[in-house]
């Protein structure tokens, strides 16, 4: 019933959205395990992580998308809950690794064992269990943005300087997580890694399935946004986006619908962490920094904001802008990420969907969209 | 190293740096006194180096320690009295006045000046009569803090007639102190060492307080006294460490200050977040580091004046750079605030990556003018002359500030513009010329703050990026549009960053402080002091 509900959830464009993922999840794999090496339709494994690692950005887009997009809350902290779910999928890889680390300890990962430490810290604990990490992978960046939320929403604070202090938080745990005293592997991280679900995780058939994960977990979260957005509660986020004094007069209770839209963004984007840790390999404090959240910003405006799909069309883009930037150019990177940042906000407002808008406007057969970008920057408080 | 020898090289170094202070005779009238120490018996020695001591020149200390230390020889052929250092089998000589040397004479044609205790104590107390009561206050000092260093009983007679004679306050405390650290390791009664622990506790070192440390485990009235003396001292310490702190916190809180101030500016009065305002900062350092390398290179007589002439360099240089990114970029924003912090974030990237381009990745060093460097004690408090001059600095440039807002015909403008711009722009005000200049005047700040922060951070192109979280987190903590707040702000969080630093250690104390900002934020959206009226709701 509930997957009905989702699917009906979906407009047109959504559908062929999740089938062109699902159809991602099936064929890249395929193309990766399947296809001989030298075919033109092979997919390498470096490819093949590196579109996965692309999808894992997307959802993470896709999230801050459903917040500043739907509902005008500008996160710059976003990265703080990818990078909560990304370590507590880390440590669940740390745990998986056994005996086989340097120092051969059958419970303390390497870096315990180096620092001195004897047994293993109460937050450690359980984290040997799948089920367990899986579920603090949503859990932990849940929590920590249902209390920041509920704190926040409730006194009212909004607009630049609920950016500023997501942007704080998300700095305080960057330094958190340097130290070493955390337990979390300070500067180094978590890394190493080694099985997954008992799978080695370096193994062609693990990757692939990583990458399917990634593209599933991608249309779910997209068909989870959309039921939100479509719904009711989605008009009343809007409202909240456009009108949020208004809003709160007609007898809406404004923080509990921020709530809700914040705190399930949040879970997004852990997964999304939890997602990514596997694939790449590693998780250090790194993915806490203030900068990399804004760079999730500006892939939600590159790609059209107030859309479902421009968060996903943007973070595709921009990383894969960067990935050929830096390999090609390295020092052009930098110019060319500032300019996307000037050039959005002042030329694209509404971002490649928008674009898109307006030149199909210009045609003579203009289709009622229901998936409209947002057309009011939404600052009318 | 005995403690004669000890006072001898103090005397030396004292004296031989100071050549004014420094009382010298003639040689030929030195020469015949030394001669003396060697001609006659004990008697006769003791008799000239009471002769030597009176001549109160900076040359005798040295020749009596060297007598101390049987270095001292006659030479069998014509009596004459030499310093010896043995060279192989035989002994180089050297005059002990002019330190001329003397050639080389083989062991049996010298012969050693005898000494016995009793012109070792002779010696001590002459070389301590030298230094414990020489006429110049600096020397007396270091003596008597030499002495408790060194705690030997012998000295005790010498100290107490230089006690007798001081007029000095606490260089008589210091030399009471130094007698009663002298006393407790002899074989005195226990009643005078209970009165010694006292004595010495009055000093209230850090000096005093490692030395009662080792009395503490003593069983007994002495023990007892000093784990008492011990405790007082801790607890005195330990203001003082809180006054060190709050330096610190101050110096901290003035870095904050000139970070955060030009924000005041663009953030407060304006509304715009410019998240390009680290930036601004660091390329007031490079200005700094351009015209100090400009002046090394061609003008390195200008040097101690490198940054004063950097100042105005640095001012422009960000206030030019400010007005082109609000003439080009943040002008089409105004009233879409988050907006103008994604572009602006990608003109500070584009920034650095200019910087870098230009200057390299590298770390760039900017030079200490020579009035900055070194530091003096206040109490117990180092106060290095870096900090003390960028706090100055910081209350200087925030007290012009205040002036140009509240005293020019810009200032008027800017806060026209700021409260109604409609109204402004009908009375005749040019609103985007204000908007501009008021953009320069905060960048342009920031560009100051640069010149102070070259002093104590690395120049890199990074350099910005660490002071803008900071400089947000005071200019909301102070309350946005009000430029007192920024001040109160500044000093509050970097009092309390130092405060805490010592219980939660550095990165600790830096994570409380933010999360409590952002509670704090919770109970006070707009911040400590927040303005009121209208102007709150747009």
């Amino acid at each position: 019933m509930i997957t009905s509900f989702l699917v009906n959830s979906l407009d047109r464009r959504g559908r062929i959205v999740v089938m062109l993922l699902v159809a991602l999840a099936v064929l890249i794999p395929a193309g990766n395990l399947l296809v001989p090496e030298g075919n033109p339709l092979h997919v390498s494994t470096y490819q093949l992580t590196l579109c996965g690692k692309y999808l894992t950005y997307a959802l993470l887009a896709l999230s801050v998308d459903l917040v500043w997009g739907y509902c005008g809350i500008l996160s710059l902290g976003h990265g703080a809950f990818f990078a909560l779910g990304g370590y507590a999928m880390g440590m669940y890889l740390m745990r998986q690794i056994g005996p086989r680390g340097v120092y051969a300890d059958p419970v303390l990962p390497d870096f315990m064992v180096f620092l001195n430490w004897k047994e293993l810290p109460w937050f450690w604990q359980g984290f040997d269990m799948a089920w367990y990490a899986f579920l603090m992978v949503a859990l932990v960046p849940g929590v920590l943005a249902f209390l920041f939320g509920w704190l926040s929403f409730r006194s009212r604070v909004t607009g630049v300087y609920l950016s500023i202090i997501t942007q704080a938080l998300t700095y305080a745990l960057l330094l958190a997580f340097f130290r070493n005293d955390m337990g979390f592997g300070g500067n180094n991280g978590l890394t190493d890694f080694k099985d997954i679900l008992g799978f080695p995780i370096q193994a062609p058939g693990t990757r692939a399935a990583l990458f399917s994960a990634s593209a599933l977990m991608l249309a779910l979260g997209f068909v989870v946004a959309s039921a939100v957005v479509r719904s009711k509660l989605g008009k009343v986020l809007v409202a909240i986006r456009d009108a949020e004094s208004r809003t709160r007069f007609i007898g809406y209770r404004v923080e509990h619908y921020k709530l809700f839209v914040w705190t399930l963004s949040a879970v997004m984007a852990g997964i999304a962490g939890a997602l990514y840790v596997p694939q790449v390999g590693i998780i250090n404090p790194s993915e806490f920094d203030p900068a990399a959240s804004i760079e999730a910003v500006i892939w939600v405006a590159v790609g059209g904001r107030g859309t479902l799909v421009g968060p996903l069309i943007g973070a595709v883009a921009v990383n894969f802008g960067k990935t050929w930037f830096t390999g090609v150019l390295p020092e052009v990177w930098l110019y060319a990420l500032g300019a996307l940042f000037v050039v959005v906000t002042l030329f694209l407002p509404r971002g490649i969907v928008g674009l898109w808008y307006t030149v199909a406007a210009r045609r003579p057969k203009s289709a009622k969209e229901t998936d409209e970008p947002i057309q009011n920057a939404g600052e009318a408080a | 190293m005995t403690l004669i020898r000890l006072l001898a090289i103090l005397a030396v170094l004292v004296l031989g740096l100071q050549p004014a202070l420094a009382d010298r005779i003639a040689d030929a009238d030195l020469l015949p006194r030394v001669a003396a120490l060697g001609t006659g018996g004990f008697d006769a020695a003791e008799k000239a180096i009471a002769d030597l001591a009176a001549t109160a020149d900076d040359r005798v200390p040295a020749i009596l320690d060297r007598l101390g230390e049987g270095e001292l020889m006659v030479r069998k052929a014509d009596g004459a009295v030499f310093f010896a250092d043995k060279a192989g089998k035989d002994f180089r000589l050297t005059n002990p006045v002019t330190g001329a040397d003397a050639g080389l004479a083989p062991k049996a044609t010298v012969e050693k000046v005898k000494v016995n205790n009793r012109i070792r104590r002779a010696i001590a107390s002459a070389v301590g009569a030298l230094t414990l009561m020489s006429p110049d206050p600096a020397v007396r000092r270091a003596a008597a803090e030499a002495v408790m260093k060194s705690a030997d009983a012998s000295v005790i007679p010498v100290l107490d007639r230089a006690i007798g004679q001081e007029t000095v306050d606490d260089i008589r405390a210091a030399m009471l102190a130094a007698r009663a650290t002298a006393l407790l390791a002899s074989d005195a009664p226990e009643t005078d060492k209970v009165a010694s622990i006292a004595a010495i506790a009055d000093l209230g070192s850090r000096d005093a307080l490692g030395f009662l440390s080792g009395y503490a485990s003593v069983d007994g009235a002495v023990g007892d006294a000093a784990r008492k003396a011990v405790a007082a001292i801790e607890s005195r310490l330990m203001l003082w460490d809180a006054g060190q702190n709050l330096w610190y916190g101050l110096s901290l809180g003035s870095v904050l200050l000139l970070a955060a101030i030009g924000l005041a500016i663009t953030f407060g009065v304006m509304g715009v977040i410019n998240m390009a305002h680290g930036e601004m900062v660091m390329l007031g350092a490079y200005a700094t580091f351009t015209v100090q390398e400009a002046i090394r290179t061609y003008w390195p007589g200008l040097f101690d004046y490198s940054l004063l002439i950097a100042l105005p360099a640095a001012f422009l240089t960000a206030a030019l750079a400010g007005i082109l990114i609000e003439r080009s970029v943040i002008r089409w924003l105004y009233g879409r605030p988050l907006e103008t912090l994604l572009a602006t974030w990608g003109v500070s990237l584009i920034l650095q990556q200019a910087v870098r381009s230009l200057y390299g990745a590298n770390n760039r060093e900017v030079g200490n003018p020579s009035w900055m460097s070194g530091s003096f004690a206040l109490g117990d408090i180092q106060v290095t002359w870096t900090r003390l001059w960028i706090i100055l600095f910081a209350l200087a440039v925030f007290l012009a500030l205040i002036a140009v807002l509240k005293r020019t015909r810009l200032g008027l403008e800017m806060r026209a513009v700021t409260q109604n711009r409609q109204m402004a722009a009908a009375v005749g005000i040019r609103t985007p010329l204000v908007d501009a200049l008021t953009f320069g005047l905060g960048s342009g700040i920031a560009g100051l703050a640069g010149v102070a922060l070259s002093q104590i951070d690395n120049v890199s192109p990074n350099l910005g990026r660490g002071y803008i979280i900071d400089s947000f987190m005071v200019v909301v903590f102070g309350g946005v549009g009000n430029l007192w707040g920024t001040l109160v702000g500044a000093m509050t969080l970097g009092v309390a960053n130092k405060l805490l630093e010592p219980y939660a250690g550095a990165v600790l104390g830096k994570i409380i402080l933010l999360l409590a900002i952002i509670l704090f934020i919770q109970k006070r959206p707009r911040g400590l002091f927040a303005l009121k009226g209208r102007a709150v709701e747009t």
